[in-house]
């Protein structure tokens, strides 16, 4: 049961039932599609990108509690970050979720999404978990096919 | 007078037979094993059943005494090995009843049979503008490879609807045969849902018109008492794996006749009864079909699954079965926010699940801390799981080593999700 509190984190279960930034925005100027064929889990992300930098990410979708969770989440972390530093954070937040040892520096730069460090426990989830973050570096870096988690 | 009261009749005494499943249950050392800190519960039968040591051993026994390759030799190991191999094959005309042992056709599984049947049969008999019938409840290894040939040939697929209950819809069905339909292919039991089709009514019309039948009996061979010659089916595959027996090993049966009269699937060694660069002449059924060295163990092992299961009693297991779904389908309609999806009149002990809120997906990481293996997903079964309004269910499919004690402990577990889940 512990490691299951540990997964289903109070602030995961949040954002699953309550997911920040959800839903199409009007004029998005990336958008990229995400699919998890072992468990249906889709994802839309949509980005509205002021030169180098994210205004703002949205996305819609259906999925799992992680990945829902993750996806509301990482909307929250890249408003404002420049693509670079994005970039970083999905490394790191990899780093995160697989068990790869993380340098604190890292983990402070996550901040909140540390919460996803349960995952590393259930490598069936690590997907979930990821499905959102692959789908948006296909949006930042213009990959036009759907991403798959396969 | 009735017949009681007739003089020179004696009331026989009929013994209630039924299946000891604290017996079976000590022939799958598996079910010994803890998960997580917790006795392993595995309801997910459907998706590969676990292995009686009969079967385990029967594997150890031909790779420690047997092993030779078949068909060719002269040597002692060599004709063992082909007589276990042949004397598998007679068991598995018995388990289904085909009519000779030539009828069966060793494959890889359910799958490949029906790839096969698509790839020979129906390469020579369809062409642009026919029709292969399936159903609305098929797994993805009888919709893909129809797709495939409909592809080839300019053929088309066409799809009898199922109603919300998960049933087919006989009508429909009816409806949908016509002279351009050259196969039914259809399965016996909906691996999602668990809905039994009524494929004998099923193949009564296709036949009345001269439309040939494939049924996909995968996941009706572990639950019932399967007899081809009373079905009269053209084709009819299962995957061994799924019914006690090793993975990757299954069977294509096809009526003598039809399978004469097939091109060959693979070409190599084995099918052939003579080879030179100017013409090959190909073997009798069924070693036209069976090109190669085949999985010599898992058949012989197989063999031994059809034989176990056999000796249980496939109507006992069918009570059984039937018993356990019965509770199952109660304890679970009593847990709040559980819904069954697929509630068709005619089930094998499969249920489809899902709870309001909570994703299949999350479902089965907390039963699985519990110790408790169920299947998430669509269940390769992506259409008929969409038809009813899901991207995904949690699945719960039983076997007759299951126990009511361990449907409890999945009724305690969902409970458990909820409360996770608030």
């Amino acid at each position: 049961m512990s490691n299951l509190r540990e997964l289903y984190q109070e602030l995961i279960l949040d954002h699953n039932k309550n997911p920040r930034n959800f839903g199409r925005p009007p004029h998005p100027t990336h958008e990229a599609h995400g699919y998890n064929p072992l468990c249906g889990d889709r994802v839309t992300v949509y980005l509205s990108l002021d030169g180098d930098r994210v205004e703002d990410v949205r996305f819609e979708g259906k999925g799992c509690a992680i990945s829902t969770a993750s996806a509301s989440m990482m909307t929250q972390m890249l408003k404002g970050k420049t693509v670079a530093e994005c970039d970083a954070i999905f490394s790191n937040f990899h780093d995160l979720v697989t068990g790869k040892s993380c340098p604190v520096e890292s983990l402070n730069q996550l901040g909140k999404l540390a919460v996803f460090g349960g995952v590393r426990d259930f490598p069936a989830r690590v997907k979930c978990a990821t499905l959102a973050w692959h789908t948006v570096q296909a949006a930042l870096h213009g990959q036009t096919d759907p991403v798959s988690t396969e | 007078m009735s017949v009681m009261e007739q003089p020179g009749t004696t009331s026989r005494i009929v013994p209630v037979r039924s299946l000891d499943v604290a017996a079976v249950r000590r022939d799958f050392p598996i079910l010994n094993m803890r998960v997580h800190g917790h006795p392993l519960v595995y309801l997910d039968n459907a998706a590969t059943s676990q292995k009686p040591r009969q079967v385990i051993e029967a594997l150890t026994r031909y790779y420690t005494s047997q092993n030779a390759n078949i068909h060719r030799g002269v040597h002692y190991l060599s004709e063992t090995a082909t007589a276990e191999h042949e004397e598998a094959r007679e068991r598995l005309r018995r388990f289904i009843n085909a009519a000779q042992a030539r009828e069966i056709i060793f494959v890889r599984g359910a799958t490949e049979a029906i790839n096969l049947v698509a790839q020979t049969w129906g390469r020579t008999h369809v062409k642009a503008g026919d029709e292969i019938l399936v159903t609305h409840l098929e797994h993805h290894a009888n919709i893909v490879p129809w797709q495939m040939l409909c592809e080839q040939t300019g053929a088309r697929l066409r799809v009898a609807p199922i109603n919300d209950a998960g049933e087919l819809i006989m009508e429909e069905f009816e409806r949908l045969l016509n002279p351009r339909t050259r196969l039914v292919s259809v399965t016996f039991v909906s691996n999602a849902l668990g809905t039994i089709n009524p494929v004998s009514d099923m193949i009564a019309l296709a036949h009345s018109r001269g439309i040939p039948v494939l049924v996909d009996g995968a996941q009706a061979v572990p639950h019932m008492r399967i007899d081809v010659q009373e079905l009269g089916c053209d084709f009819f595959v299962f995957s061994g794996h799924k019914m006690c027996g090793p993975t990757g090993v299954g069977v294509l049966y096809g009526k003598a006749a039809r399978l004469e009269a097939m091109p060959p699937y693979q070409g190599g060694g084995d099918m052939i009864r003579s080879v030179s660069f100017e013409k090959t002449i190909y073997n009798d059924i069924p070693f036209k079909f069976e090109a190669g060295t085949p999985d010599i163990g898992g058949a012989i092992a197989l063999g031994v699954a059809a034989e176990y299961l056999q000796r249980l009693g496939m109507d006992l297991i069918a009570d059984y079965e039937h018993d356990l779904l019965e509770y199952a389908t109660r304890a679970l309609r009593a847990v709040d926010r559980v819904r069954i999806v697929g509630n068709a009149a005619r089930k094998a002990s499969v249920i489809s699940f899902v709870v309001d809120g909570v994703h299949p997906h999350d479902i089965g990481t907390i039963l699985d801390q519990e110790g408790i293996a169920i299947r998430t997903g669509h269940h390769c079964a992506q259409p008929v799981i969409e038809r009813l309004g899901y991207d995904a269910t949690a699945r719960a499919s039983l076997a007759f080593y299951n126990t009511r004690e361990e449907i409890d402990a999945l009724v305690a577990g969902l409970r458990r999700v909820v409360e996770v889940f608030g």
